[in-house]
């Protein structure tokens, strides 16, 4: 059975230069997964280049479909989510008009209305803030806009970009917890990419491990967690 | 677009066989052409000195000009009013208008100093919208003639022949036209093919590491307004000298945007280009014009979209590119 | 006193037409970061189609909604071949392809409409509305027209959800593309959308200056004026920039300077904004990141 995301020899960049180099990955339907590595490894890299932000050689396949020539829109409309590293809200348009932003592209409007309203349910710390401009909000807050935006594409494959990133430690274990909940309720598979290996590994079932923009490990989240010599070499706990 | 195309003459010697052989033709040529050739062909030579000056701030120094047009009619109505009002004769008028522009330019330099890209453009595009209203305005009209302008007579030649060959206002013009573009010329390759021009392009490519580098930048974009529009100028006054008439209407938007043309199609940073652009914006007229009174125009238009597109180093970019294609070929080392 | 107010009133009425064309300018300039030289011509082109359509026997409001849509037509057009190559080009490049667009738009309409001066109807009465001294019934029914244009352009961009993708891909398109927004597409829209502005201000001008392949460039400057004043990155404020330079023009010239430098009174606004105060009154002030 193929799995959901296919990437086989993938070579990404900037301008001329590559930075990520002959990258593999098997995302399986229904998992987390996590890309870890240091700053700079490639991480962030990797989900731009999956998206096609940027210019890429190699095959990316999507619930068995090539999608590695799409341009990024085409790609999210096939239910691809991204939120990308920095939020990526729209800093001076209300909360509320973000979220319908995030269900622009459905096309039963009754259905993305109902799954709006299910957001607040969600965060209902986005529900307080409904006509507030988003860029005046807390980072805590943009980031879990940044989530319920993606969600409101309803996507089957979620691409998270270092969620943790400069914010309290409380906020992070409420928005791994959602994590958790719509992976298991929405049937959602994520990729997730993160700094903090500890509170991934927690989270996911399998693990890559990046370095200077190659894979060096692959394999069960329990697996990397348990083994010592890896956390201290590469995982710095 | 020019970052990577370096001037054509930095650090480089002038090829003076090569230089020897033009200059040789263009002494010849008068000779051999009709005198409204001659006079055309006088025309080309004033408009690449202009070429050369907008080259300089705009391909250079990277200061988006579209209202050039505004100094060379400074220039011309500076030697039409010294030639009229004042008796002056047409030769020492040239000078005069050089100068009256490297001031104008470079106090129009001090405000423009604080616009980037886009709003200098606009900025520009405004003077030159502007500029033949402003010319018609009724105080100036005891010294600008108003809308009817000045008519100045065209300087007779200071003996009838040389050499046993007939030199008529034309053909004396003409020599008057080539000596003034040479000594444009090497001031220009002077200028630009040392310090000054490695500053302007660094400042062009890299404004804020420019200025970390200890080069002031204010003062040198100033200064490349002021030297552009001095080299503007004294086209401008060529030109008046060679039509013998200035006017508010001569002086348009589309004579700025001529002069823009002519810098693109004959390329950016480029000293032989000014004269590839200018024959190209005198004659491209001439033979279009036969088709309809816009054709020209319509020929300019597509012409700077295309090139944009597809060659945007202009004709001396292609002639580059073609000649390193050739030397490639024929196995020469490069 | 009833001349100041009939001035006023003018002013008003081709302020409407400064307000539209600039707020084409701001839409573009806020989705590309482009001044678009060229809205202008744009604007006369699709003013001679409508003349076109006039002449031909149409009436006056069938073929001001058919320029409307021909006029969109043209927008995208232009966005999607010419622009398009050169949207990541260097401004230098850029500039030249506005004004390269420019130049081939007027020197079309000479070719084919030739330069000879037209006159160009007003579908509003020759009476003054009311018996009213200080209106003309051209100039109410031109701000009419503006007001309307405004009011239904504000309730798309507010309340549409096309409208919101719109603002979304001009604040922040890489974000946009994230939530499935074709991004080039919402650019030719906007493209569309000016070329309709400016269709609009061209019919509502046309019979006071008369058609002629150079009628737009007074006004655009005067655009340009009025986005700087109200801020280019601001539609609010370009609209109001346009009532304000309108009321300013006519004020200025039947008080001050006369007619004869009106364009020099657009110059010195354009560079004293510019030196001044670039954000204009409601435009944001932008801190460049080394």
């Amino acid at each position: 059975m193929a799995s959901l995301l296919e990437v086989d020899g993938l070579y990404a960049g900037y301008g001329p230069t590559e930075v990520i180099h002959d990258l593999s990955l098997r995302i399986e339907e229904g998992t987390i997964t996590t890309l870890l590595g240091a700053n700079g490894a490639g991480k962030t890299t990797t989900l731009r280049a999956l998206c096609k932000m940027i210019r890429t050689r190699g095959s990316i396949r999507f619930e068995g479909e090539a999608i590695d020539q799409l341009a990024t829109e085409d790609i999210v409309r096939r239910g691809v989510a991204h939120v990308p590293d920095g939020r990526g809200t729209f800093g001076s348009l209300t909360t509320e008009e973000n979220l319908r932003l995030g269900g622009y592209t459905r096309r039963d409007r009754r259905a993305a209305a109902a799954d709006q309203e299910r957001m607040y349910d969600y965060f209902p710390r986005l529900r307080e803030r409904r006509q507030q401009q988003a860029g005046t909000m807390s980072g805590g807050e943009q980031q879990m806009l940044a989530i319920a935006r993606a969600l409101m594409l309803r996507p089957r494959l979620l691409l998270m970009d270092e969620p943790s990133f400069g914010l309290a430690p409380l906020i992070v274990r409420e928005i791994f917890s959602i994590m958790k909940t719509i992976n298991e309720n929405d049937r959602v598979t994520i990729l997730l990419v993160e700094q903090n290996a500890a509170m991934a590994l927690k989270l996911a079932s399998q693990a890559y491990l990046i370095e200077t923009g190659r894979l060096v490990l692959a394999g069960e989240a329990a697996a990397f967690s348990n083994d010592e010599a890896v956390r201290r070499s590469y995982l710095g706990y | 677009m020019t970052s990577t195309q370096s001037p054509d003459a930095s650090g480089a010697k002038l090829p003076w066989l090569r230089i020897s052989v033009i200059v040789a033709v263009a002494c010849a040529l008068p000779f051999f052409l009709s005198n409204y050739h001659v006079f055309q062909a006088s025309m080309v030579l004033s408009t690449a000195i202009a070429l050369v000056g907008l080259n300089i701030l705009t391909g250079y120094s990277g200061q988006i000009s579209l209202g050039h047009g505004a100094f060379l009619a400074i220039g011309a109505y500076t030697t039409a009013i010294l030639m009229d009002k004042f008796d002056v004769p047409y030769w020492a008028t040239i000078p005069v208008a050089g100068l009256v522009c490297l001031i104008a330019g470079f106090l129009f330099g001090l405000p423009a100093l604080k616009l980037e890209g886009h709003y200098l453009a606009l900025a520009t595009f405004a003077l030159a919208v502007a500029l033949p209203q402003l010319l018609k305005f009724r105080y100036l009209e005891p010294w600008t003639g108003g809308v009817q302008g000045i008519v100045i007579m065209k300087p007779d030649p200071p003996m009838a022949s040389f050499l046993g060959l007939t030199l008529n206002s034309d053909r004396w013009l003409y020599f008057v036209a080539l000596l003034v573009t040479a000594i444009m010329y090497l001031v220009a390759w002077n200028l630009l093919r040392g310090r000054i021009g490695r500053a302007l392009i660094a400042i062009r490519d890299q404004p804020t590491a420019a200025a970390l580098m200890g080069i002031d930048t204010s003062l040198y974009k100033s200064l490349a307004f002021g030297v552009s529009a001095l080299f503007t100028g004294v086209a401008g006054s060529l030109s008046a000298i060679l039509v013998a008439f200035v006017a508010p209407d001569s002086f348009t938007v589309f004579l700025s945007i001529t002069l823009m043309v002519g810098m693109v199609v004959g390329g950016l940073t480029s000293l032989p280009g000014a004269l590839y652009g200018a024959t190209f914006v005198q004659f491209v007229p001439n033979l279009a014009d036969q088709i309809s009174k816009a054709a020209p125009w319509a020929i300019y238009g597509a012409l700077l979209i295309i090139l944009m597109v597809v060659l945007p180093t202009g004709i001396s970019g292609g002639l580059n590119l073609l000649w390193s294609k050739v030397a490639r070929k024929s196995g020469a080392s490069i | 006193m009833e001349t100041f107010i009939h001035q006023v009133v003018a002013g008003i009425a081709t302020g409407g037409v400064y307000a539209s064309l600039a707020l084409a300018l701001v839409m573009i300039y806020q989705s590309t970061h482009h001044i678009n030289f060229a809205q202008g011509e744009i604007a006369m082109f699709a003013t001679y189609l409508a003349w076109t359509l006039i002449n031909a026997g149409v009436p006056y409001w069938v073929a001001f909604f058919g320029t409307i849509l021909l006029a969109f037509a043209l927008g995208v057009l232009i966005q999607r071949i010419i622009i398009r190559p050169v949207e990541k080009a260097p401004v230098l490049n850029v500039v030249v392809v506005f004004i390269g667009l420019l130049v081939i738009l007027n020197s079309l309409a000479g070719w084919i409409f030739t330069y000879t001066i037209k006159s160009f109807p007003s579908p509003f009465p020759k009476e003054p509305p009311f018996g009213l001294s200080f209106i003309s019934s051209h100039e109410l029914g031109s701000i009419g027209v503006t007001l309307v244009l405004l009011v239904m352009l504000y309730s798309f961009f507010r309340f549409t959800p096309l409208g919101l993708a719109m603002r979304a891909a001009a604040q922040n398109p890489d974000s946009s593309r994230l939530v499935g927004i074709r991004v080039g597409w919402m650019l030719a829209l906007g493209w569309g959308l000016a070329a309709v502005l400016g269709s609009i201000a061209g019919m509502m001008i046309a019979p006071i200056v008369f058609l002629e392949p150079n009628m737009m460039s007074g006004v655009l400057l005067y655009a340009f004026a009025a986005a700087l004043v109200g801020g280019i990155d601001s539609p609010g404020g370009a609209v109001l920039g346009g009532f304000l330079v309108g009321i300013l023009e006519n004020l200025l010239g039947a008080y001050v300077i006369g007619t004869e430098l009106k364009l020099s009174v657009a110059l010195v606004l354009i560079v004293t904004v510019l030196t001044i105060r670039p954000a204009g009154l409601f435009g944001k002030v932008i801190v460049t990141r080394v």
